[in-house]
């Protein structure tokens, strides 16, 4: 029986050198909650990717279960911690990050991190992600941003790019949208990176940069909602989907290029896309580190 | 974790065992006497002076106080820091307490221990701020949506605010519930010669003595109260999933089944109402003889004291029923009353709040001596509604 064991840790060793990664079975088992399965997400859905990028980028730095706590708000996104087998709070619509920072505040030694949607992020959380950022508190947030409230069957969100369509704008978007990567990094977050989920690995490795910066880490992930998004705005299946995010988004680096180098009239169609990548990491002290040092010089 | 809960360093923070203070201040010397090492702050008179003082002191004693952006994200912080461990609190007034509904219903739905000190103002909306009232009464207990049993107390002097503030902590973590002590601008305002107590009982949070997987957190409490289920801290090891959703006893998700949100919404107002006796606190003066009583609560009980006197003198049998426990409302004291006397006066500074529950209950006549405006009523005001 010990042998066996032995073996099969050896085994997952040497595939996880290999691959760099554990299987989604060894993942489920050893990170999820029984008991709350079949999930509540639809048919190529984005989410299911980010949990399982979330988990692998975990597993990567063998982050202690007994001393993480996931929280959310209210959204799809936000029933992910409910699937992780970790002390999880699932609050109210817009507040999970200011839960959050009574949690960390209170026990610095717990990892904090946030799955947050695009509504519940900079809508009706608009306030507390501003400040989060400001006060660079060591947590990593994880934003599902998939241009709509999903949970709620289709309405028009902050990040609704001008012209699509919605349930509450039916004859098409009228306001400009929320880049909410571009908030973050101008508050104060010291780590923000945005990828969409056709990128299988860089989403993972800033989640585990993210996990790892010591403050507030932002991590935007585009993500499909092949039901309330697509159907309205008629991008088709989960294929044509993600072509129309590799058609819509863009390398910062490359990005960056182009608005110096390209012709006008060819900057005029790239400037509309959405720059992707590691678009912040620096080192500041987190609000934990400037709080305790504090206390040192008033405690009696 | 976060500073130890060590009195002696409470007490050496607090500093004179006899302070003129007001009570704004003993709010928050009562917190830190009963171990509440987190304050989730935000401005706004009457109330601002708990939060300084709590901001003030409470790194002293290694515990953190945070200013956050708002009332929303301030009680927010309050159930993060307490699932995280800490006995925590927060305090605000009217427009605040408003906007705070929402959370404080999770708390009830998640079952959080913490104190919310309301220095209460009059409304609605910004109202008087400088200006006490009574306005929050109903409001904490039918303010957020949904049913949930309230705790709330209600002191009429500073050295009672500093005792009742220790005595919400005690209920919070006993009952698992938030607790709200219920005080205004004018004793929020008003000094007095508080005495510090040397020795403070406080109540500790019941922690689960079994394993992650027997461990159940939103259903029966295993010692302790039967209703109220231990309290899994987050980073032990529980792995204790909470959310405002209807739960099983386990804490999933269970919003479509009525008999789970019957059974949970069920004990989590019976595991307070079933101690309504035990909870209820009544201050009684002269009511052997009394044929009509007058009841207050709160600073207008100060007002109604200088009526009992002055009705006595003019020698109306009258008597004198103060509640210090508002929620869980003690009806049975009201019945009990209300079959001894001919009539019960009910003197508040709103336009009747506290009146209706009296006379929901009383099998007497029932008056309302109301008041608002911002001045507490006069004696003279109270008898002319004897």
């Amino acid at each position: 029986m010990a042998e066996e064991q032995k073996f099969e840790t050896e085994e997952k060793v040497e595939r996880k050198q290999k691959t760099g990664m554990i299987n989604a079975k060894e993942l489920e088992e050893k990170y999820l909650r029984k008991g709350m399965m079949p999930h509540i997400f639809c048919t190529g859905c984005g989410i299911g990717t980010v949990l399982g990028l979330t988990l692998r980028a975990m597993e990567e730095i063998d982050m202690d279960l007994d001393n993480t706590v996931f929280l959310s708000g209210i959204g799809c996104s936000s029933r992910l911690p409910g699937y992780i087998d970790v002390d999880s709070l699932h609050t109210t619509h817009g507040r999970a990050l200011a839960f959050a920072t009574g949690v960390k505040i209170t026990n610095p030694d717990l990892n904090v991190v946030i799955f947050t949607g695009d509504g519940d992020c900079i809508g009706i959380g608009g306030n507390h992600f501003i400040h989060a950022a400001r006060r660079n508190i060591d947590i990593t947030v994880i934003a599902v941003n998939n241009y709509i409230y999903g949970m709620t069957g289709g309405q028009v969100a902050p990040t609704t790019p001008e012209g699509d369509y919605a349930t509450t704008a039916p004859h098409g978007n009228v306001e400009p949208p929320f880049d909410m990567s571009e908030m973050a990094m101008s508050a104060g977050a010291t780590y923000v990176a945005r990828w969409d989920l056709t990128k299988p690995v860089q989403p993972m490795k800033s989640i585990k940069e993210g996990l790892e910066n010591k403050g507030m880490s932002f991590i935007e992930l585009l993500s499909p909602c092949t039901t309330a998004y697509a159907r309205q705005n008629k991008v088709g299946d989960i294929q044509e989907f993600w072509e129309w995010y590799d058609d819509r988004t863009m390398l910062a680096e490359e990005y960056e290029f182009e608005e110096e180098f390209s012709p006008m009239e060819e900057w005029e169609e790239i400037k509309e896309k959405m720059k992707i990548g590691v678009l912040k990491h620096e080192e500041k002290k987190s609000l934990g580190e400037r709080m305790q040092e504090k206390i040192e010089e008033v405690k009696i | 974790m976060i500073g130890e809960i060590d009195l002696d360093k409470a007490k050496k923070a607090i500093g004179d065992r006899s302070q003129f203070i007001h009570g704004d201040t003993a709010v928050a010397y009562g917190a830190l006497l009963a171990g509440c090492r987190f304050f989730g702050g935000y401005p706004i008179t009457p109330a601002s002076e708990i939060a300084e003082k709590m901001a003030e002191l409470l790194p002293k004693i290694g515990g953190k106080y945070i200013q956050m952006e708002d009332e929303l994200g301030s009680i927010a912080s309050v159930i993060g820091s307490s699932w995280a461990g800490a006995k925590a609190m927060t305090a605000t007034s009217g427009p605040g307490f408003s906007l705070m509904q929402e959370n404080i219903g999770f708390a009830h739905m998640s079952e959080t221990p913490l104190v919310l000190a309301n220095v209460q103002r009059s409304g609605p909306s910004t109202g008087q701020p400088t200006l006490g009232a009574q306005g929050d009464v109903m409001q904490v207990q039918y303010g957020s949506h949904g049913d949930f049993a309230a705790i709330a107390l209600s002191p009429n002097n500073i050295q009672e605010t500093l005792d009742l503030t220790i005595k919400s902590f005690n209920l919070a973590e006993k009952y698992r519930t938030p607790v709200m002590l219920m005080i205004s601008a004018d004793l929020g305002h008003m000094r007095e010669m508080v005495e510090i107590p040397d020795e403070v009982e406080t109540f500790e949070r019941k922690e689960p003595k079994v394993s992650p997987e027997e461990y159940i957190p939103f259903g029966k409490g295993e010692y302790g109260k039967e209703k109220v289920p231990e309290f899994g801290i987050f980073g032990k090891g529980f792995r204790t999933y909470v959310t405002g959703l209807t739960h099983d006893e386990k804490g999933f998700p269970a919003t479509d089944d009525q008999e789970d949100h019957d059974n949970l919404i069920r004990r989590q107002v019976e595991k307070i109402t079933d101690d309504r006796e035990e909870l209820t606190d009544i201050e009684r003066r002269r009511l052997d003889d009394a044929e009509k009583v007058i009841i207050s609560y709160g600073i207008t009980s100060r007002s109604a004291m200088g009526a009992l006197k002055e009705g006595r003198n003019r020698g109306e049998k009258l008597g004198y029923l103060r509640l210090k426990t508002l929620w869980p409302f003690p009806k049975h004291v009201i019945k009990e009353i209300s079959e001894q006397v001919d009539k019960i006066i009910v003197a508040e500074l709103n336009l009747g709040q506290i009146y209706h529950k009296v006379a929901e209950h009383a099998e007497c006549e029932v008056a309302l001596a109301d008041k608002i405006g911002g001045e507490v009523h006069s004696p003279e005001e109270i008898l002319a509604e004897v």
